[in-house]
């Protein structure tokens, strides 16, 4: 097991390395002087000398990738063109509050959509799997940011229970956390209830229908524990999988969300970085999607063989 | 042969069925799946029910159990009696009650009946934590015991082992242990040991028989085999399209079966004793095997790993309108020695010639024109033909990847058909508008349809009731004398192997041990694991399709007594 973990991290490197070129050229490639886009219409020739200078483009391109990937290794991934402050530290500040609602939105998912998955599979094709598969198509269709809107009308406007936006990190104090990140978290959770209600269904009909299900039925077992401890262990590998991939799309795709609910988490930050060309800071963070993703699928793979022993590494 | 012969008259009866009826769910005016069955079962008496596929056993079985699938099946008349409780209706909550305290089920696949991701000791307790208020050492205590008395050894270890990690017949033995651990009175056996080899189903069976002398449980076996029907049982019941046709005490049934269903259904029983030899013609050997060796894994980059030896130095030859079996256990190697034969696998040393050419070292497309030669008819109808194309299709494909003109290749097949006794439309129909028997001959349609000088049967009867067994092994016989074609069979069911083969191959880990003419091997078997073979054959004394006694049976003469 052990090996089997150092193994996976080994192999981790290839695809950062990967990454990281990409990320290089992505500065070095774009048409023009990189120079000029970062200096502006109005900058004087001087000043385009200072900045080539400054990030070496007048060297070699292969020695430009090693001096800037030293700099990475060592946590420097440069300063932000439009605020001139240290990029890691800038997305060191905003990961906290897009992981933070990242995790209560994963647990509420599963919390709610593992049982109704596991409930419609079991009352298959009568009104409750009815019902929880209606939700589940709303979920998926309905868009994130009107789903936002309605919970904030509802919960912050008329009922008045929460704060319409903002953010309060957990040191703030647990009430104050939770009354902001509930109702971004729950605009998010729609969709991934849908999506891991369904992939339960389905995983838990398919398992229903095994041999080992009758057993258990013909030792007198309580329907309860012929679901949760026979049935829904095997069910658990396509499930898992999805809350996974679920985990790290969260991270990398809570802008809107967080534009909904002015969260100052990553989301927002990529789509500011974006908008003003702010390189450094978009390089950074996509080092950081890939590397969740990759540290995401290593946790599910080592998770299978937890819920199934007949996986081991 | 010995048979039960014991009189249950006086033993208190467990079980009383009377004119049961099960139907569709909410289609009581549909024809029933069963009607009007009665059976009773008395304390420590074997009970068979016997039948072909679709005759009704199991589901007898289920209602019994109060587990039919409700959206599916439903009891519509009739009473299931357990000493005075009345199943058909109990509340969800008096079955379960009921089930494992009472009565008690084992079922035929032990590898997906255990829960594959928990402790199978964890799968016995379980019974004690549900339906007693034992601690949980007490428990654990409990479930040790029973495993020691289904003779599982080291306990302590095997209780915390997954079923992956276990053998079929330690597999079984855990289902038998948890189906007796709260001591039930009565016990449901559904086709406990036909996914077993022979040797080990004989160990089952003995412990089924231990385990009821010792608690006095009754017990209804469901069983296709009438040679386990021989081997056990007290009473049988033969079932057909839903209905008891007949019910009598074992002799009784055997020597002087009263209805017409049951003398075919006996009759279509394959004779332990070889038939005749056939004369031996002179013909030119189509296949020769010169100690092919097969060797799974053993690569590794960084370490060299040991490997499996599947196959070791196996030399036989086929001569044209000759069958060859190989017969042995699972994991004997048969299936690959078959495999590589046919270059579904690529051996890893030694010579495979088919009509005249080696063919063991052949790239695939140096293999490409010789395929024709070597066609393979595989155990299961259901899923060896491409369910999406039509039957015309599949028999057509061959002949036209090899330059036959689609006319032509049409005007075979509708041939075919009426050779292997199929409608001519069939042809336009898709394989699961057939039965097992008749995708089964479609199967050798296809194969026949490339004109092969090779046929390869891998277990190509195992999958198939009886009667229809008999029919297709003699279509087999028609197309063989029809073409001249050589044909290898792979089994692991002797009877078979008696009827069919002219020659024998016994393997055992991968090794041949024994092999020569099927008349010599099978009535005077040299290699100990042949007699153990034979010997755990059961029925292996009764002459089925006659009625009687087998006469010159295959003795087991100087076997390890």
């Amino acid at each position: 097991m052990f090996g089997y973990i150092l193994k996976r991290l080994l192999a981790t490197i290839p695809v950062l390395l990967i990454v990281a070129i990409f990320v290089f050229l992505l500065l070095r490639l774009t048409p023009g002087d990189p120079a000029a886009i970062l200096a502006g219409d109005a900058a004087t020739p001087a000043q385009l000398e200072r900045i080539r200078d400054r990030l070496g483009l007048n060297d070699p391109l292969y020695i430009q990738f090693f001096t800037w990937f030293g700099q990475m290794l060592k946590g420097d991934l440069g300063t932000s063109l439009i605020s001139n402050t240290d990029v890691v530290s800038m997305v060191a500040d905003r990961l906290g509050p897009t992981i933070n609602i990242a995790v209560m939105t994963i647990v509420i998912s599963v919390l709610l959509a593992v049982p109704m998955g596991v409930i419609a599979a079991w009352r298959h094709r009568t009104w409750v799997d009815f019902l929880v598969m209606s939700f589940s198509v709303l979920g998926f269709s309905v868009p994130v940011f009107v789903i936002g809107y309605i919970l904030i009308q509802i919960f912050a406007i008329e009922l008045r229970w929460v704060p319409v936006q903002g953010y309060a990190s957990p040191s703030d104090g647990v009430g104050a956390f939770f009354s902001r990140a509930i109702l971004p978290s729950l605009t998010l959770a729609t969709i991934y209830v849908a999506l891991i209600a369904r992939m339960t269904r389905a995983s838990m009909l398919e398992v229903l229908g095994e041999d080992y299900v009758r057993t258990a039925r013909a030792k007198g077992v309580r329907e309860n524990v012929v679901l949760f401890r026979h049935a829904l262990r095997n069910a658990a590998v396509p499930i898992l999988t999805i809350i996974g991939t679920g985990f790290a799309l969260l991270i990398s795709g809570v802008v809107v969300t967080e534009s909904v609910f002015n969260i100052p988490g990553i989301g927002r930050l990529t789509v500011d970085a974006i908008l003003a060309r702010d390189y450094p800071v978009i390089q950074a963070m996509i080092l950081l999607t890939a590397g969740i993703y990759v540290l995401v699928n290593l946790l599910v793979d080592i998770s299978y063989s937890f819920f199934d022993p007949r996986i081991r590494y | 042969m010995e048979f039960k012969s014991k009189d249950f008259t006086d033993k208190q009866r467990v079980l009383k069925i009377r004119r049961l009826k099960v139907g569709l769910t909410g289609r009581p005016a549909a024809q029933p799946v069963l009607n009007e069955i009665d059976l009773d079962i008395r304390a420590g008496e074997t009970h068979c029910l016997v039948g072909e596929s679709g005759s009704g056993k199991s589901v007898t079985s289920l209602a019994t159990m109060g587990l039919l699938p409700k959206d599916a099946l439903e009891v519509q008349g009739g009473l299931i009696d357990l000493e005075g409780f009345e199943i058909t209706n109990a509340t969800p909550n008096q079955m379960r009650e009921l089930r494992a305290r009472r009565i008690a089920m084992i079922f035929q696949e032990p590898m997906t009946a255990l829960n594959p991701v928990l402790r199978v000791g964890e799968q016995i307790e379980e019974v004690l934590n549900m339906h007693t208020d034992l601690s949980q050492s007490e428990a654990k205590k409990r479930t040790l015991d029973i495993m020691e008395q289904v003779h599982l050894p080291d306990v302590e270890r095997v209780y915390s082992a997954f079923p992956h990690q276990l053998s079929g017949g330690q597999r079984q033995r855990i289902m038998i242990a948890m189906a007796l651990v709260l001591d039930p009175d009565l016990l449901i056996a559904d086709e406990p040991t036909t996914a077993l080899d022979v040797t080990t189903q004989l160990q089952i069976l003995k412990l089924i028989a231990e385990m009821q002398e010792r608690h006095g449980t009754a017990v209804l076996f469901i069983t296709h085999d009438m040679g386990v029907v021989a081997e056990i049982a007290d009473t049988v019941s033969v079932m057909q399209k839903g209905r008891i046709v007949e019910r009598a005490p074992i002799r009784e049934l055997l020597t002087n079966p009263q209805e017409d269903y049951t003398r075919k259904l006996l009759e279509a029983v394959p004779n332990l004793a070889p038939r005749p030899p056939r004369s031996e013609a002179a013909a030119e050997d189509v296949l020769t095997v010169d100690r092919l060796d097969k060797t799974y894994g053993g690569g590794g980059w960084f370490r060299k790993s040991e490997g499996v030896h599947a196959a070791q130095d196996v030399t036989f030859t086929i001569a044209a309108g000759r069958t060859l079996g190989i017969v042995g256990e699972s994991g004997s190697g048969k299936s690959t020695v078959a495999r590589c034969i046919m270059r579904l696998i690529d051996p890893t040393g030694g010579e495979v010639r088919v009509a005249g050419t080696e063919i063991s070292q052949l790239s695939r497309r140096q293999l490409q024109p010789h395929r024709k030669h070597l066609q393979i008819v595989f155990q299961d109808p259901y899923r060896s033909l491409n369910p999406r194309w039509t039957v015309a299709r599949s028999l057509c494909e061959g002949p036209i990847n090899f330059g036959t003109s689609k006319d032509e290749a049409m005007t075979r097949a509708a041939e075919l058909m009426e050779l292997v006794d199929l409608p001519r439309d069939a042809l336009d129909r898709y394989p699961h508008q057939f039965s097992g028997g008749q995708r089964q001959r479609i199967a050798i349609a296809r194969a026949v349809a490339m004109q092969p000088d090779l046929l390869v049967a891998d277990e190509a009867v195992s999958a198939l009731d009886v009667s229809v067994q008999a029919q297709v092994l003699e279509l087999l016989e028609d197309v063989q004398k029809r073409f001249g074609i050589a044909m290898l069979f792979i089994t692991h069911d002797l009877r078979v192997a008696a009827q069919i083969c002219d020659e024998v191959v016994v393997m055992q880990k991968g090794q041949v041990v024994e092999q020569g003419p099927a008349g010599a091997v099978l009535s005077d078997p040299r290699h100990p694991y042949t007699r153990s073979l034979i010997e755990a054959a059961p029925g292996r004394h009764w002459d089925f399709a006659n009625f009687r006694a087998l006469s010159g049976a295959p003795t087991a003469q100087g076997a390890t007594a």
